[in-house]
């Protein structure tokens, strides 16, 4: 499993530029936007400003796009035009670490992505608590979610055009919706409590208070929540690679 | 000769490396490999040929755990391999018929990263990696990317890669597919250097010169079924005899020539423009006859002629 991660940290490396602006351009882009832009014409949300209100949400975000991407376009990638995985099933790594390996890269470029985010927010005047050290393992396992749904269409993709319907039905949405650019308790009623339960929408609610150091019983909640969605899609994950790569 | 009585027997004085039994393979309706027996020993070469879609790469794939037989059993090391599949794979070395080398990594990155899914220590790797290196000839492609290599000098490399382990069992699935002579020769040269050196293999080709110079043993595979079996010389002796006529005419005359040479030992095949015939014993209406078209070849049978008797002529598209 290690040596799997180990090949794709090396292979990145060599690209570490253009993979780092193309996985971080984009949650910048909005923190500029939004925050400064958007930001001076919105009110304070939950005792925030609107930039301080999204700034911990695209840290999240940020993980969740790189660690999707990786393991959807990148994995792809190996599985199919390059044969890596065909390469390293010669080899007596299992499909089983095999998988492992790339949900766990993919976890890893999450998490730098994430952690990039963070020590940035600080110069556009977000300064986090020190309760926010704490995001780290929040944020490996919100990657290792991404990365094994990246993996879950990777395991079912004929062509890249099919993670399209990854990209557009449920990453985007997720990125809209869960709560980083509006106060999802705010929202009454069912639309509310269903997104509220978005797999992002817990990680941004435990990023948020964890950078304001507004520490509570319902993390864990949160936190329980964000786990079983984890544990869910990394067993789907292994269990369809198996199926894609062994006949 | 039967196909039985040409295998080596269990227990004789090579060791098996690879026995396979009653293998059988079905994607739905379609029946991949069908009841094979494969038995391979202790450094010989062993050629799988057979048109596209015969089984072959099932086969290998099968013994690779990448394909789960429907029936069968697969032991190799004398291990099963359906319950030892990792240790099994530590002795195992193969070369791909399609390049997937690490495009982005240099020559000896690559050997040094596959060396790491063997577990192989840093320092061990290194120095095996430097020894392929010059064993095949890439000593000063050492430190340049996959990318910019030609195809003869990636196919060592797959090589060199496969040999990392320092494998007692070497699968080539096509070694040598799209290369030019030169580089072709120096690829088997080098196998030739490994068998010496007893090192056990598997191969699969459509290069009949391939299969003829490396391989001290074949199984021809057609629709998943062994079909023939036996060193190369001797089937095509056994099979089709030692000598071909290749007569060129028109369909009239080579419909007689057929009928008058029935008699003889001889079996004789039709293709559009010409008539084969393979001779397993001379005779004397053949003699005759003979003379009378201009256009004749007469040339000693080879594993081509067997190839394409036993699988036709027919197109095979899979």
């Amino acid at each position: 499993m290690l040596a799997v991660w180990r090949r794709n940290l090396k292979v990145w490396l060599k690209h570490i530029k253009a993979s780092l602006i193309g996985n971080l351009g984009q949650p910048f882009l909005f923190l500029l936007a939004m925050g400064f832009g958007l930001g001076k014409s919105v009110p304070e949300i939950e005792g925030l400003t609107y930039l301080q209100f999204i700034a911990p949400g695209l840290v999240a975000s940020a993980v969740m796009y790189s660690a999707a991407f990786e393991a959807t376009y990148g994995s792809y990638t190996r599985l199919s035009t390059q044969g890596t995985f065909e390469a390293i099933l010669m080899t007596p790594v299992s499909v089983t670490e095999l998988a492992l390996g790339e949900i766990l890269w993919g976890a890893t470029k999450g998490l730098v992505s994430g952690l990039i985010m963070l020590a940035a927010i600080p110069f556009f005047g977000v300064v986090p608590d020190p309760a926010v050290a704490l995001i780290l393992p929040v944020l490996f396992m919100e990657g290792v979610l991404f990365a094994s749904m990246g993996i879950v269409m990777t395991a079912t993709a004929t062509n890249y055009e099919y993670f399209n319907y990854f990209t557009s039905l449920v990453i985007t949405p997720f990125f809209l919706f869960s709560g980083i650019f509006f106060s999802l308790s705010a929202m009454k009623g069912l639309v509310g409590l269903v997104l509220s339960w978005l797999p992002l929408a817990e990680v941004v609610t435990i990023s948020r208070a964890l950078t304001y150091g507004n520490l509570g019983p319902g993390l864990l909640l949160n936190l329980a929540v964000l786990a079983i969605y984890t544990a869910l899609f990394l067993s789907l994950a292994v269990v369809l690679m198996r199926r894609r790569l062994i006949q | 000769m039967s196909l039985e009585a040409m295998e080596p027997k269990l227990g004789g004085q090579g060791e098996a490396i690879l026995e396979i039994s009653g293998l059988e393979k079905r994607f739905g309706d379609r029946v991949a490999v069908d009841r094979l027996d494969l038995f391979l020993e202790h450094g010989e070469c062993l050629a799988l040929l057979g048109p596209n879609g015969a089984g072959k790469t099932t086969t290998i794939r099968a013994i690779l755990g990448l394909v789960r037989p429907s029936g069968g059993t697969i032991r190799v090391f004398g291990q099963d391999a359906a319950k030892r599949l990792k240790q099994i794979k530590m002795r195992i070395g193969v070369v791909p018929q399609m390049d997937n080398l690490d495009p982005d990594l240099t020559v000896i990155e690559n050997l040094m990263v596959y060396a790491s899914y063997f577990r192989i220590p840093r320092k061990v790797a290194a120095a095996r990696a430097e020894e392929l290196l010059s064993f095949l000839a890439l000593n000063n492609r050492r430190d340049e990317i996959i990318q910019h290599l030609s195809g003869g000098q990636r196919r060592r490399i797959l090589l060199a890669r496969a040999l990392i382990n320092g494998p007692e069992l070497l699968i080539l699935d096509e070694p040598t597919v799209g290369l030019d002579p030169q580089a072709r020769y120096l690829i088997w040269e080098r196998l030739l250097s490994l068998r010496d050196n007893g090192t056990t293999m598997l191969l699969t080709s459509h290069y009949m010169e391939e299969v003829s110079r490396l391989a001290s043993r074949v199984v021809i595979l057609d629709q998943g079924r062994k079909i023939a079996a036996g060193p190369p010389d001797e089937i095509v002796a056994d099979i089709i005899g030692a000598e071909v006529m290749e007569v060129i005419g028109d369909g009239k005359e080579l419909d007689r020539l057929a009928d008058i040479v029935e008699g003889c030992q001889v079996s004789v095949e039709k293709a559009p423009d010409r008539l084969f015939i393979y001779i397993k014993k001379g005779c004397r209406e053949l003699d005759q006859v003979i003379r009378q078209f201009p256009h004749v070849v007469k040339r000693p049978a080879t594993l081509e002629d067997l190839f394409i008797k036993l699988t036709g002529r027919k197109l095979r598209e899979t």
